[in-house]
């Protein structure tokens, strides 16, 4: 049943999610683009594109988009998002009851100073699984990357302005 | 203004306001919780953000749930996460019923092309800040790389490598724990 997947795979992706949302692309991306297959890694890749130009959190945004194409309809939308949800319920529910132990918890911060490098791992690994020839079918699509890594890194532009740049530079060469 | 009321208008303003993410909805948050609602202190604002940063899942949405549960319990929770998520919700519905309508189309099809590498570099750009952050050295650049390829080249799950780097901070504190307790022995004798 597809719903009881969606769930699944969504409660899983936010009970594992360290480190923000450029965190959750791999995580996501693993699960619904390479074992479930439900949707391929250029409308992936859209989805993230407006989950960045449109308000809220990436997790919220691709739950809602992807729980939608999945399903073909709302309902797919709401158990995606609710499951990705409902980790936090749990775990911030249980620390807000236990907040002294929790806080400065010695074991806890040994584990995240862990994590906290593989969430680099992570998120070079997502870039590189976007790498396909889908979205890099030739070398105008390297000078769209190489301009908005340029504008983005050194120039300081915000995300939505590199994408709408990125999206004129599209209809002008394509 | 029943409180809840508050709760969710608040968290939908918040949700509806921010883009690009946890971290630019954080300032805003801090306004509307602290200054203006005056629910949390400052002090208590700033543990609730520790805590929701090292807790699992979506930042904005442990917030709201942390702070809903601190001004009325349980439902104040959900109120609150509902109010965060329903704005991005409804949107995101919105261009999913269009986009998926749209998506053949000519001019769409143009636009995504030079959008999407862009994507990429926009995912890319955040390493470098990252890296500088985490100070990795010799040793600790390799967690890094190693991930990569146990995640690109061999498509082991996100969730096991995150998991072992959890286990590898984990064995690293109690080493390191029980050496300098051996080295405080030794200074003893």
């Amino acid at each position: 049943m597809i719903y009881l997947q969606l769930f699944i795979s969504f409660f899983q992706i936010g009970l594992f999610t360290f480190g923000g949302g450029y965190a959750m692309i791999s995580l996501i991306q693993n699960e619904v683009v390479v074992n479930k297959g439900w949707i391929d890694s250029s409308s992936f890749t859209d989805i993230i594109a407006i989950s960045q130009m449109t308000p809220g959190p990436i997790g919220i945004n691709s739950a809602t988009y992807i729980g939608y194409s999945v399903s073909g309809n709302i309902l797919g939308s709401i158990v995606a998002t609710f499951a990705v949800c409902l980790p936090s319920f749990i775990i911030i529910l249980l620390i807000a009851f236990l907040y002294k132990q929790f806080k400065n918890n010695k074991w806890t911060e040994a584990a995240l100073r862990g994590i906290k490098p593989v969430i680099i791992g992570l998120i070079a690994s997502a870039a590189i699984l976007l790498v396909t020839p889908e979205n890099f079918p030739d070398y105008k699509s390297w000078l769209i990357f190489g301009a908005a890594f340029i504008a983005s890194w050194w120039g300081k532009q915000n995300p939505i302005r590199v994408i709408i740049a990125a999206g004129i530079a599209g209809l002008l060469l394509y | 203004m029943n409180q809840y009321l508050q709760l969710f208008e608040s968290f939908a303003k918040i949700g509806s306001f921010t883009i690009g993410g946890g971290y630019a909805m954080i300032p805003l948050i801090k306004t509307e919780v602290v200054d203006k609602r005056k629910w949390v202190k400052d002090t208590e604002f700033l543990d609730f953000l520790a805590i929701s940063q090292s807790a699992p899942g979506i930042l904005a949405i442990n917030i709201s749930i942390f702070i809903g549960e601190k001004v009325k319990g349980t439902k104040g929770s959900i109120v609150a996460a509902l109010g965060s998520a329903l704005p991005s919700f409804a949107i995101i519905l919105l261009i999913a019923l269009f986009f998926e309508s749209f998506k053949e189309n000519q001019l769409v099809v143009s636009i995504f092309s030079g959008i999407r590498p862009a994507v990429v570099a926009l995912i890319a750009v955040p390493l470098i800040s990252l890296s500088k952050s985490a100070k990795l050295n010799k040793y600790t650049s390799l967690i890094p790389l190693l991930s990569v390829l146990l995640i690109v080249l061999l498509g082991i799950s996100p969730i096991w490598v995150i998991l072992a780097g959890a286990m590898l901070g984990i064995f690293h504190y109690y080493f390191s724990k029980s050496r300098l307790n051996k080295l405080k022995k030794g200074d003893g004798e």
